[in-house]
């Protein structure tokens, strides 16, 4: 089973891991990533390309699925406005493995950062905006998974 | 030749719009000479493709190198590097 969603709603994760549950996998392994409420940010916007983000992430969650021994894979992105706190992306594998589980993890948030087609931009309580620009160790990151 | 192009994140900002459709002069024939034709345009462009090194793009939903061609090409996405997660 793979899902893949690109989303302006917020993301229910008990929803996503009683569908997981509900599989009777041997090991799940997760990853939730949430806006960072740190120097004054009131919000941050994901823009993103309506068909290339989606298509972006199951191009991604197929090629985990296709490298590990997966039996169920979600992976969902927000995109617009979030405050701090809110969950922007999640990403759920699992496999009658946990090794397999956790490598995909890891796998898959290494290189959305790097391969999809989603920008951040943020605002400041001073009124202050400003889009983020890519972290060098993004790159190195997602390029460990090249062999 | 007649070419739609999507603008993201701060490039869209700066160009004002999200997408236009624009009539290629002789000699845009790939992706960095669209850059720089969009550049020399007007002021908004100029602003926008400053630095045709932080400029990415995407010909009919596939990712794309600069010097990627035209040729064939309905819509060209134009865009920073990507920032998700």
């Amino acid at each position: 089973m793979i899902r893949v969603a690109v989303q302006p709603a917020a993301i229910d994760i008990a929803a996503e891991l009683d569908l997981h549950d509900a599989g009777g996998h041997g090991a799940s392994a997760s990853f939730i990533g949430r806006v960072r409420g740190d120097g004054d940010l009131t919000e941050l916007f994901l823009d993103h390309h309506p068909a290339m983000t989606a298509a972006g992430l199951a191009d991604l969650a197929h090629a985990a699925a296709d490298r590990w021994q997966l039996s169920a894979l979600t992976l969902i992105h927000r995109v617009g406005a979030m405050v701090p706190g809110e969950t922007i992306v999640f990403v759920l594998t699992s496999s009658p493995h946990r090794a397999e589980a956790l490598a995909a993890c890891e796998f898959l948030i290494d290189r959305l950062k790097t391969d999809v087609m989603l920008w951040k931009r943020e605002t400041f309580v001073d009124g202050r905006v400003r889009w983020v620009e890519p972290r060098e160790g993004d790159g190195t990151r997602a390029d460990r998974w090249n062999a | 030749m007649t070419l739609q192009i999507a603008y993201f994140a701060w490039v869209r900002e700066r160009m004002g719009v999200a997408d236009e459709t624009v009539d290629l002069p002789a000699g845009v024939t790939n992706v960095s000479s669209l850059v720089a034709w969009l550049a020399a345009r007007d002021a908004r462009g100029q602003v926008a493709f400053a630095e045709p090194q932080r400029i990415r793009a995407a010909i009919d939903g596939v990712m794309m190198g600069l010097d990627a061609p035209l040729a064939g090409a309905r819509e060209v996405a134009l865009f920073p590097p990507v920032t998700g997660g």
